[in-house]
């Protein structure tokens, strides 16, 4: 077989892997970082320091026994959390996580650290992430269970709505970076200004990045924004019928999705793998050290912030954050042209 | 048989496939899925052809946006399962209606027939030329602003149209 289609195999078996895991250390920190919030100690009884909770949590799900409620629709059933944790994993694969390496010179010539270099990346996350809104209203249709269509009809009003602002903050990084491939749009923030400054996007776009960070918790509904599984109202919203290794699938679909939100995030706004101190070889750590912020930042809102109201929810998404998207994506364009010209 | 062509005949056969299945389904959210199946199929085929940018635009906007929409409403008017078809005498369309159909699908036949032979033929333009602009973002742009600016300009006014008349037709007492 050629070598360059097995480390490409290699490369997406290790993205693979390297997703699954992060869930497992996600569902870990969560549970440690909210026990720490709360002043509980949190998971300490499975392995060292309870950090064998997460096999623990997903040995449980394993062995519990499928349910599908009277009347729902088996096929659209079994297939929504699949088409959910598909689409999770599908938008990493065009996400540049390191620079160019050999692997130590393990190899003869440099691989780039992305499963597809495709040079409409940005695009290919944004329609991906529209597929999301997929998996959830079909669960919540085919559980015929008000619950479960109440909250997938809530999930999909709000994954529309703050679609809107995503894909304008987005825009205006292209604008600034002046490409629409992720790894250029890397590359355009190496260097400083007056050799302390990083050349990141968010200090060109600090609106951007709030915009950004704000649209992409909604659209992976987390908590402030978690309506699709509000408790209080819904029971447990779009998955309320999912028992067993279904509701396993969606559970993982959202960890990746919010590790690929802050993936991308850390591509576009804070510099991907670029970082003072390290080779760029070893460009990854930095890249970790980033996404690993991102995802604290992600965890600390959830358990600080309670939950907006629908009717507020829908106001700040339209009547807030949309207007200043427009108005950060025509600022960044009228100060694109002046600069260039 | 090189890779290219392995993954143009899965996907051709799976947009054809699943089109086919999507008038022969008689649960209407079946329908709808079936349907972005085949444009993810679509999207598929825009790839093999060097036109990412197209394929990502397919996705984003009608397997993205346009489907939600379709799936809302499905959903929303809680759509019944089709009946069996009805009895031969009393068939649900009128005749009328029916010959209509009739005489566009010859036309479309014949249309199509047409334009295949033109392509067979050789007399359009194929090849690197061709494709170049498609593959490039820059210059779809340029093009969209410039040489088609006024079909763009037209087609936006039509879509604001469309939504004016929307909210118009959904809220009478403005």
């Amino acid at each position: 077989m050629n070598p360059v289609l097995i480390v490409q195999l290699a490369l997406v078996l290790f993205v693979f892997v390297a997703l699954l895991s992060s869930a497992a250390v996600m569902v870990y920190a969560e549970r440690k970082i909210a026990a720490g919030l709360q002043q509980r100690l949190g998971p300490y009884l499975v392995g060292p320091r309870g950090v064998l909770q997460p096999f623990a949590d997903v040995l449980k799900l394993m062995v519990k026994e499928t349910l599908k409620p009277k009347g729902a629709d088996t096929i659209l059933f079994m297939l929504a959390p699949v088409i959910a944790a598909t689409a999770a994993f599908a938008a990493f694969a065009v996400v540049p996580f390191g620079a160019e390496t050999t692997l130590f010179g393990l190899l003869d010539r440099p691989v780039k650290l992305q499963v597809a270099d495709v040079n409409v990346a940005i695009l290919v996350v944004f329609a991906i992430a529209s597929m999301n809104v997929y998996g959830i209203v079909l669960a919540g249709w085919s559980s015929n269970s008000k619950y479960s269509l109440l909250g997938a009809l809530r999930s999909a009003s709000q994954m529309i709505s703050y679609e809107l602002s995503y894909g304008l903050a987005l825009a205006s990084v292209l604008l600034v970076a002046g490409s629409l491939s992720l790894a250029d749009i890397v590359h355009a923030q190496g260097g400083t200004w007056l050799r302390v400054l990083p050349r990141w996007f968010i200090f060109v776009q600090p609106l951007g990045f709030v915009i950004y960070m704000i649209a992409g918790i909604a659209e992976t509904n987390r908590a402030p924004f978690d309506f699709p599984e509000a408790e209080q109202e819904l029971v447990a919203g779009y998955h309320t019928e999912y028992s067993s290794m279904s509701f396993a699938m969606f559970f993982l679909a959202e960890y990746i999705n919010m590790v690929t939100v802050s993936a991308v995030a850390t591509d576009l706004f804070l510099g991907g793998w670029q970082g003072p101190f390290l080779p760029a070889s070893l460009g990854w750590i930095w890249f970790l050290v980033k996404v690993a912020a991102l995802l604290f930042f992600y965890i600390w809102m959830r358990w600080t912030l309670p939950r907006y109201r629908y009717d507020q929810l829908m106001q700040f998404g339209w009547k807030v954050l949309l207007p200043l998207a427009v108005l950060n994506l025509v600022l960044t364009a009228a100060g694109v042209i002046s600069f260039a010209s | 048989m090189p890779l290219d062509a392995i993954a143009f005949y899965v996907l051709a056969v799976l947009a054809v496939a699943a089109s086919l299945m999507v008038i022969g389904q008689r649960n209407p959210i079946h329908s709808v899925l079936l349907l972005i199946a085949s444009f993810m199929a679509l999207a598929g085929l825009y790839v093999l052809l060097d036109a990412p940018f197209v394929a990502v635009i397919q996705i984003i906007i009608y397997a993205g946006a346009i489907m939600v929409l379709f799936l809302f409403v499905v959903m929303l008017l809680n759509a019944p399962r089709e009946q069996e078809a009805a009895d031969i005498a009393h068939p649900p369309v009128a005749h009328g209606p029916r010959r209509l159909g009739a005489l566009l699908a010859v036309v479309f036949a014949v249309e199509l027939v047409w334009l295949l032979n033109g392509l067979l033929g050789g007399t359009s333009e194929t090849g690197a030329e061709a494709a170049a602009p498609v593959s490039s973002v820059r210059e779809i742009g340029r093009v969209l602003f410039t040489q088609y600016g006024f079909a763009f300009e037209v087609t936006s006014i039509l879509i604001i149209v469309a939504m004016v008349g929307a909210v118009v037709l959904a809220k009478r007492e403005i």
